[in-house]
């Protein structure tokens, strides 16, 4: 079970909250082309290592915020506002 | 089809008793031991059940002669070794149906064909429904199953009674009805996988375990080679069948790919006598349960919702999962939990695979089979074998390649596929 601190309201049990999939995906301009856009859309990174991600605390306070966490151990090393640009941190391969 | 065991010590009754009269001390490997040579005309980076059974049919389907299998680990020690067992083929979407039969259609052959006992049993299917909503999307699907000419049955709550007697109707949840595959079942997923190891290495199919992929050698958009633990190996023609690698394994090669990697959880409780005869799958409660030949209860449950790699699965799905079999079948309560593990499943934005070619020459892939692959292994293998042999997609995966995610022409079977993910 994952622990997830939450900026608003604290150290939370994982069931109350919903992952929202990875952060910091930019729109290109709708006037792209179609490879594009689909890498847009539906290309992610899927790394062994720290995943950049947003969580919103749906049993609790509502708010969406990013998490920095590894694949592999699970570890939260980050955890910061939407809108923040992604820390840099070290360790990215767990295997 | 073209298939001529050379090296392989035939199973038999008769084999078997000429063997117990000299103590068994004759047995050969299943497999041998190869030499690894420099260079193959086909390298498939993953010893899984799809690696191997694309190897299998690439040299009895398609005389490929020399082919190296290399994995990482030991044979079918990643999902082919940690999934529940379960074929079946009642998928929603035209694409999805007839390669789903073609498989459960090769599995039903398997055994003779590879000369090894699989396992097979078609107990049948059930999967029930909750609601009158869900009534009416059972009777859409199980209508679409049939349009696509594959076996399906409606099933009053009564039959559903008849049928597995164990369940509980009045829970929670109640069961309002449901409908059945007869064809599907489960088959015995170790069993696949040395068996189609065994009949590969004896059309000539090197099988290298302990053997791990670290780069690919491409060059002018080409595939050259595979480098690895043990070297390089130039080869022309690559097969990239890594679940649960995936992503890491495209990325060596340049590519990024439509891919969540989750951690998939079973468990299974301590052997009982017979009380289950069919699989039973509920959507709504997300309740997925067999019982094995050993008398062990079998459960399947969800896949943790983010990414991750850890080959655990969470407690909150493991607590969900269990409070939902113990409500649909209360006398499994007295049971305790013997062991629980989990794989790592490459999800792909609608449920389906991605097969075939890549934007590198001579590269092709066969993953993002999420909560699903082993059904698929023989179809699978099969399609992969014609596809990379001829260098055309075979016809029952042309909708399943990497362009649909460019074309957005998505084959969305998340609602469809047994139970939500």
């Amino acid at each position: 079970m994952l622990r997830i601190p939450c900026p608003y309201c604290g150290l939370r049990d994982e069931p109350e909250f919903a992952f929202g999939g990875p952060s910091h995906i930019t729109r290109p301009p709708c006037t792209c082309d179609d490879a594009t856009w689909g890498s847009y859309l539906w290309e992610r990174d899927n790394p062994v290592g720290v995943h950049y991600e947003r969580w919103v605390h749906a049993y609790g306070c509502g708010r969406w915020f990013n998490v920095a966490r590894h694949t592999l151990t699970h570890e939260i090393l980050a955890v910061y506002g939407m809108g923040q640009p992604r820390p840099e941190l070290s360790g990215d391969r767990g295997e | 089809m073209g298939y001529k065991p050379r090296h392989m010590q035939r199973y038999s009754l008769a084999r078997l008793a000429w063997h117990a009269f000299r103590a068994n001390r004759g047995w050969q490997p299943a497999w041998r031991e190869p030499v690894l040579r420099k260079a193959y005309d086909v390298v498939i980076v993953g010893g899984g059940g799809h690696g191997l059974a694309t190897a299998y049919y690439l040299a009895s389907k398609h005389g490929v002669r020399k082919i190296a299998v290399l994995e990482r680990g030991w044979i079918g020690g990643g999902n082919s070794g940690r999934n529940t067992q379960v074929v079946r083929s009642n998928y929603f979407h035209a694409a999805s149906s007839s390669f789903y039969d073609h498989s459960l259609r090769l599995y039903e052959g398997l055994a003779s064909e590879l000369n090894f006992n699989v396992m097979l049993s078609q107990r049948g299917l059930v999967n029930l429904a909750h609601s009158e909503h869900e009534m009416e999307i059972v009777r859409r699907w199980c209508n679409a199953i049939r349009i696509n000419g594959i076996d399906s049955e409606i099933l009053s709550t009564d039959e559903i009674r008849r049928l597995v007697p164990a369940v509980n109707v009045h829970g929670r949840f109640p069961v309002l009805g449901g409908f059945v595959q007869h064809r599907a079942g489960i088959c015995r997923h170790d069993a696949v996988v040395w068996g189609y190891a065994r009949a590969a290495s004896a059309l000539g199919v090197h099988i290298v375990q302990n053997c791990e992929v670290t780069g690919f050698d491409i060059s002018g958009g080409e595939a050259r080679g595979v480098r690895t633990t043990r070297g390089a190996i130039s080869a022309g023609r690559i097969v990239m069948n890594a679940a649960g690698h995936a992503s890491h394994l495209g990325a060596l090669a340049g590519l990024r790919l439509p891919l969540a990697t989750m951690a998939l959880q079973a468990m299974v409780t301590e052997p009982v006598k017979p009380v289950l005869d069919v699989v039973v799958i509920s959507a709504t409660v997300h309740a997925y349960v067999s019982q094995s030949d050993r008398g062990e209860i079998v459960i399947g449950a969800g896949a943790d919702a983010y990414n991750s790699y850890a080959q655990r699965g969470g407690l909150p799905q493991q607590r969900s999962t269990i409070g939902a079999v113990v409500e649909l079948f209360p006398s499994f309560s007295r049971l305790k939990l013997m062991r629980q593990w989990a794989g790592r499943v490459d999800i792909t934005p609608d449920t389906s695979p991605l097969m075939g070619s890549t934007p590198i020459q001579g590269l092709y892939i066969n993953c993002g089979w999420g909560t699903g692959g082993f059904k698929a292994i023989p179809a699978g293998g099969d399609t992969m074998a014609h596809t990379v042999a001829t260098g055309q997609a075979h016809p029952l995966i042309r909708g399943f390649g990497l362009d649909r995610f460019r074309t957005g022409r998505l084959i969305d079977e998340g609602a469809a596929a047994g139970v939500a993910h």
